[in-house]
């Protein structure tokens, strides 16, 4: 590792982006806030109606788009609000765990839960883990470093794509 | 077998219920062979059935090619590996089984690409065919309507061999950064041509989300970064429906190794839902179904 990124790594707080589905980790996000439970701020929640709803797209936009991790977190199967939308995403996760694996992002950048609207402790747990479990990995350099290692002023993302993140 | 297939072509243009035979015939040179679309039944002779016959013909009979649509009910000359693709098609609804005619043809394995079995004098040996003929358990067609060419008693090792797998192997005893690595190395070269997609029977949407641009998903420079984006999900949406017939690979101009993440996906579905595609039209592809008691979810924490 070169000294500027060692520096980059001692202050380093990773962008964990977690995407749930709306009626259950919401919620329980929700209830861990309103019931003023305090986790680790890295996390940006993106809800969305059901994990069936989750394509494995909007994961590997996240990391190309600079997260250092994704959690993708929804109701327990037999609790979906739409009956099987996590059965769906249960057999896709499996797939997509396995792919993004093998091409070299393994669970410590990507994870996987169910959490229920009634489980807060698990919600903050489970943030506080994956946020350290990242931080111990450090920033995601491989997939980041692409842009500049790569660049020859041809293939630049366009700056709309490179906010995208931020804003959420 | 050539003038069984003519003869088979002939008698079923001839019928007036096929209206187009899709299948092999020779270039100028007689160095490759080409796919033609005979629609008269005195045309049949062009017909021809070798080694050089790589090409998985199925994709003309995609949404792609409206145009084969039109000419008729279509015949296709199809090897066992092609006919599984079939499956998958009829399997998702793409056509109904009635509505082609499958000339399966017993083959005893082609070329990795034409141009190899020239270099060796239009002879085939087993180091220039590619790992799907070493392992190939459908020789003799499984799924047609009329058979071509004399039952070969072929049958496959029982753990399958050749270089994926032993690729497969080798990646997998990589770290997290050697895999990434690896396929960095060769994503950064994908120009984005898109043939993978262009050539696969089973990539037949109307519109790629490559193509969508509101948002754009998947960014339209052949950059290292989007690169990744683009073949990793072009696996995912042909995992539990690739055949493994290796033509993306074959289409590559820059040599990714495709077929090793299709064969990785292809395992996995295999050990995680026992589901092997092209094998039965009836049975769905393992991504648009679920089974309540038996998934297992060891790894959602």
């Amino acid at each position: 590792m070169s000294e500027e990124l060692k520096k980059v790594a001692t202050g380093f707080e990773p962008k964990i982006m977690a995407f749930v589905c709306n009626w259950c980790t919401y919620a329980g996000a929700d209830l861990a806030g309103t019931s003023r439970m305090e986790y680790k701020d890295n996390v940006r929640i993106i809800k969305l109606p059901c994990t069936g709803r989750i394509d494995p797209l909007f994961i590997i936009k996240a990391f190309e788009n600079g997260a250092d991790g994704v959690l993708v977190s929804g109701c327990h199967p037999g609790d979906c609000h739409y009956t099987t939308g996590n059965y769906h995403a249960r057999r896709r996760w499996r797939a997509f765990k396995n792919l993004m694996d093998f091409t070299g992002i393994d669970e410590t950048r990507l994870q996987f839960s169910w959490v229920s609207a009634s489980e807060a402790l698990k919600w903050v747990d489970l943030i506080n883990k994956v946020t350290t479990q990242v931080k111990a990995a450090g920033p995601f350099i491989e997939y980041q470093g692409l842009s500049e290692k790569y660049d020859d002023g041809l293939g630049e993302l366009p700056a709309e794509t490179e906010g995208e993140s931020k804003e959420c | 077998m050539e003038a069984e297939l003519r003869e088979k072509a002939k008698e079923l243009l001839g019928s007036g219920e096929i209206g187009v035979v899709i299948g092999f015939g020779w270039n100028k040179r007689k160095t490759r062979t080409t796919p033609v679309f005979i629609t008269k039944a005195e045309d049949t002779d062009k017909l021809v059935f070798n080694a050089y016959c790589v090409n998985n013909l199925s994709v003309y009979l995609t949404r792609k090619y409206p145009d084969v649509k039109a000419m008729g009910k279509a015949a296709i000359v199809a090897k066992g590996c092609d006919i599984k693709n079939l499956a998958v098609m009829i399997a998702e609804g793409q056509f109904k089984r009635d509505d082609t005619y499958i000339i399966g043809m017993t083959c005893s394995g082609v070329g990795y690409k034409q141009e190899l079995i020239e270099a060796n004098g239009g002879e085939l040996k087993p180091e220039i065919m590619p790992v799907k003929c070493h392992n190939c358990d459908v020789r003799n067609p499984h799924i047609s309507d009329a058979v071509i060419g004399e039952t070969t008693d072929f049958t496959p090792p029982e753990e399958p061999v050749g270089m994926v797998f032993d690729k497969i192997k080798q990646i997998e005893a990589m770290d997290a950064k050697g895999r990434f690595g690896f396929w960095e190395e060769h994503f950064s070269r994908c120009i984005k041509c898109y043939a993978c997609r262009q050539v696969c029977s089973l990539c037949y949407c109307d519109r790629c989300i490559t193509d969508k641009n509101t948002p754009q998903w998947i960014d339209s420079s052949a950059h290292a970064r989007g690169n990744f984006s683009w073949n990793l999900v072009r696996a995912m949406h042909l995992t539990g429906r690739c055949t493994f017939c290796g033509e993306c690979e074959r289409a590559c101009p820059v040599n990714i190794p495709l077929n090793v993440i299709n064969k990785k996906m292809a395992v996995v579905m295999e050990d995680a839902f026992d589901h092997r595609s092209g094998y039965d039209p009836e049975v769905h592809p393992p991504m648009i179904v679920f089974d309540i008691e038996n998934d297992k979810e060891e790894f959602i924490k």
